[in-house]
This record gives C-alpha cells, structure tokens and sequence, in this order.
C-alpha cells in the first residue's frame, strides 16, 4: 500500500478583482511509497511549492484528496514534518528548545525530550550549540537545526520546500550528504522540492518533473544510482547521463515559464 | 562623516553631552548677557537656587512622588487591559474586525479634552488623574500592539502548525513570543507620552503634583521654578526610559543578539 496517495489534486487562486481564478496547479496524481525519496522538480511557479504545502495541510485542494496512510489530510499535523525555504526557527527559543518544540507539543515529559534533544544536536553535528539563539547560527546550521526539529517528533513523512536554495554552493553539498545519510540510516519517507537538477538527481530515488504555470506533472524518471551515495557520484557518467536527461526536460518548462 | 557609519561610544556621549553643554550656554548667553527680561525667563543659577527652595521648603519632592505615581498608575491599568486586549485583536481577525474601527475613532480624541468631563464625573480627585493617563496611553497601545501581533511571520506560524501545535497553543507558543520585544519597546515609548499627558491633568484642578506647581509658579512669575519644574520631569523621563530599555534588553536577550 502505497504511504502517501494524492487524488486528481488541483488548486486554483481566487483571480484578483473579479477577473478567472488563477490555476496554480493541474490535477494532478501522485503515490508515494514507503521510504521513498521524492524529489519535485521544476521552474519557478511551477506549482511544486503549492503541491508540497496542500500535502503539508497549510493549504486546501481546490479539488481531489490527499490521503496519508489512507487519512484524508485536512489540517497541518505532526505527522508530516516540513522544512521551509526561508529559516523559520523560532529566534525566541534555543537550538535545543527549538528541537523539542514538537515534542513538547506532543506532551512528552522533559526526562524523554533531553535524551532526544541530545540525540539530534549529534546527528546533525551541534553538539555543543544546544543553548545557542538562532541568530547565533549560520544558514546552514539553522537548516540543519529545522531539520532536526521536523524529524524529532519521528514523522511518517517529511517535507521539504527548496530547504538549502538560500544556502552557498560548498554548505548546500554538505547539508545534501547530511539529509541524505540520514534518510539512509532513518529510511523516512520524502518529498523534496528544488529547482536544482544536481540536487534531485544527488537525493531522489524518483524524481518527478513539474511543467511551467500551471503545474502539472510532466515526467517521472527513476534514479537507480546505488546507495549509500557519496559526492563522488556527482562526477560519474550515469550521474551526468541523468542530469542531462533532466536540464533536456526541464530546459522547455524554463524557457515556457521565462516568457511569462 | 560618512552615510551609516557607526561611531565609537567615547564619541557618542561626548556628542551627546555637548549638546547639553551648547544648550545650557545659549541660555547663559541669553540671559546673563541681558538679552532676555528676567521676568520671561530666569538665569539657570537662578533655576537650581529656586529649585532649591522648593525642595527644602515647598516639600517639592512630595509633588514629584505624587505625579510619579499617577504616571504609573495610569499606565499601569491601561496596559493591563490593553495588552491582552491588543494581542487579542492581533491574533483574531474577528475580535480585530470589532473593535479596530472603534479604537482608531477614539485614538484622536485628545486625552486632554476630556478632562472637564473626567471632573465631572469623578471630581478633582486621584481617579481623574488616572483616567486622563489611562485614555491618553489605551487606545495607542491596543492599536500599535494590534499591528505587532498581526505582523507575528507566517512561516513561523506554519511552522509551528506543522509541529503539531494546536490552534490554541499558537497563540503562547508563537505570536506572544514574537511579539513580546516590540510589545515591551511600544509601553516604553507610549510610557513617555503618558508623562505629557499627566502635566495637562495636573494643571487643571489639581492640589499636588509637578503640573500643580508649575501653575502657581505661574501665578508668582517664577520662571526660575517652571523651568526647575520641566527640567525635573525630563530627567526622570530620561531615567524611566532608560531603566526600562535595560529591563527590556534583559527580558528579551534574544532579540539584541
């Protein structure tokens, strides 16, 4: 059975000053099975954004379902954790406190968060930065951080809107290996959402291209390169074989959506 | 000098002290110099002498207590209702729907036109005061903390939603915390107004107090003692600022970092 099914999901926006509803995305149908490592891919305004966020349950389908586990999803909850494109830690809240929000929230009493805390704060290198503010963090320890927190509450799925697009080349290469060796040990379920060819190819076991406005799934390719991935897959030839098949797919959505 | 460039903090209070220097030397010259009639304005050796006397003999520091209290005590009622008041119009839309027109109505009726009113309905006494203070400083602060809490980022709130937070709990858990420093700098400042207001209740009816005095000094052509009077209530403005900047900056460590 499949983990995540999203049924003939479409989202249109209430046009501006009466004119017809803007369609941000086309229906569309999706299955995302256990462990699996999804990546949507495609230009901006593609509406890859929008499907992670209806997922996500911060929006609602103008049509069609979501089903996580066979739910139906109508609100955000803990069991999909998501991590933002821009860095949303709460600034008022230490590394640790911000990890054990969602715990807390769950109820969970303090003798079970602390172990969990100290747990994440190793496994994504920040021992030791426990009682440190965000604002005391470079971009990439914050995202770090965001991920810790949306795993820590154990997710059956997590989401990832374009989580390192703010970061520099060198730290979003890294933060690629950490999530990723992560998601080798964790086997977690994951849609991750990027613009970025090298970066789907490098985490997804499938990516999905998405076309320019309105979105609408373009093209499902599988990325069968072995696991655990090291960078140096990067420099391979099926590595570049696929990253070429990609930039030909997405390269007509781009020049599309560039004469928007 | 160039744009935006910081200065040390060895050049910032020198400069901010010359201009103390500057201040008081203009007035010096204006009225040692003989420029200026002593009966419109008195010499600053003249001010700190009479300011004297009315501490020593006029039991001035009483009135000084007097108007600080009503200051506070004004204040503090309207914050205690304002603030949740505020945070509550800033989370929910329909609460801010109610009560926004309303609020922005009453936010230009001047606190100091009411005072006649206020006599009427509760006499020349303590209670007067406070309300003159209390609709002087309402009606801003639930209006400023309104837009601070509305403005809490949404991706925060997303976040924390994702995090499986309750629609109940986001309030505690993210728009009071957000907005906890700017809620403290908006009392700090609006505290500042509340001290003008206090002088015009003073002045009308009243036995006691800073404004009270500098009425009958008035009345005595003692320059000397109203400007005692208005350098007085500048510096503990001064102080109240800054003690209250220091406790802000401690209660919220994380938003200075």
């Amino acid at each position: 059975m499949s983990k995540l099914s999203v049924e003939n999901v479409s989202r249109q926006f209430p046009a501006p000053r009466g004119g017809a509803p803007v369609p941000a995305l086309l229906p569309v149908d999706l299955t995302v099975a256990d462990n699996d490592f999804l990546v949507l891919l495609g230009p901006s305004g593609c509406g890859k954004s929008t499907l992670l966020r209806l997922i996500a349950g911060l929006d609602r389908p103008t049509t069609g379902r979501i089903l996580l586990d066979g739910r139906p999803v109508s609100a955000p909850g803990p069991d999909r954790g998501m991590v933002f494109q821009s860095y949303t830690l709460f600034p008022w809240l230490t590394v640790a406190d911000n990890i054990a929000f969602g715990l807390r929230e769950k109820g969970l009493d303090e003798a079970s968060v602390k172990p969990i805390i100290s747990d994440w704060l190793e496994r994504i290198g920040l021992a030791g930065f426990g009682n440190h503010y965000p604002k005391q963090l470079s971009g990439g320890m914050q995202q770090r951080t965001a991920i810790a927190r949306a795993l820590a509450t154990d997710p059956a799925i997590l989401l990832l809107d374009e989580p390192f697009g703010a970061l520099d080349n060198q730290t979003r290469g890294l933060m690629q290996e950490m999530l990723l060796s992560i998601w080798e040990k964790q086997k977690k379920t994951v849609i991750f959402v990027t613009h970025d060819i090298e970066e789907a190819v490098f985490l997804a076991s499938r990516v999905i291209v998405m076309t320019a406005r309105p979105g609408r799934i373009k093209a499902e390719i599988a990325i069968d390169l072995a696991h655990p991935r090291h960078y140096t897959v990067k420099t391979s030839s099926e590595f570049s074989a696929l990253k070429a098949r990609l930039t030909e797919e997405i390269r007509s959505e781009a020049l599309l959506a560039a004469h928007v | 000098m160039k744009p935006l460039e910081p200065i040390s903090f060895g050049a910032r209070l020198a400069l901010g002290l010359l201009f103390f220097v500057v201040f008081v030397a203009a007035w010096s010259l204006a009225t040692f110099g003989g420029f200026v009639s002593k009966t419109f304005l008195a010499d600053p050796l003249t001010m700190i002498d009479e300011g004297r006397i009315l501490i020593v003999r006029y039991g001035f520091l009483g009135d000084i207590a007097i108007t600080i209290w009503r200051v506070v005590g004004g204040f503090v009622l309207a914050a205690a209702v304002a603030v949740p008041l505020g945070v509550l119009m800033g989370a929910y839309k329909p609460v801010e729907a109610l009560l926004e027109p309303f609020i922005s109505f009453a936010r230009y009726l001047p606190a100091s036109a009411f005072i006649p009113l206020l006599i009427l309905w509760a006499g020349t006494g303590e209670l007067q005061k406070l309300l003159v203070i209390f609709i002087g400083s309402f009606f801003q602060l639930v209006l400023i903390i309104a837009v601070t809490v509305g403005g809490t980022r949404r991706d925060l709130v997303e976040a924390a939603l994702t995090l499986g937070a309750k629609d109940s709990r986001i309030l505690t858990r993210v728009l009071l915390p957000a907005a906890g420093p700017q809620i403290a700098e908006t009392l700090r400042l609006v505290l500042g107004w509340a001290w003008t207001y206090v002088i015009v209740a003073e002045l009308i009816g009243s036995s006691a107090g800073i404004g009270h005095m500098i009425i009958d000094s008035q009345a005595l052509l003692a320059t000397g003692q109203i400007i005692f009077g208005i350098i007085v209530i500048g510096i503990i403005g001064l102080v109240s600022d800054f003690l209250f900047k220091a406790l802000n900056r401690r209660l919220f460590a994380w938003s200075t970092l």
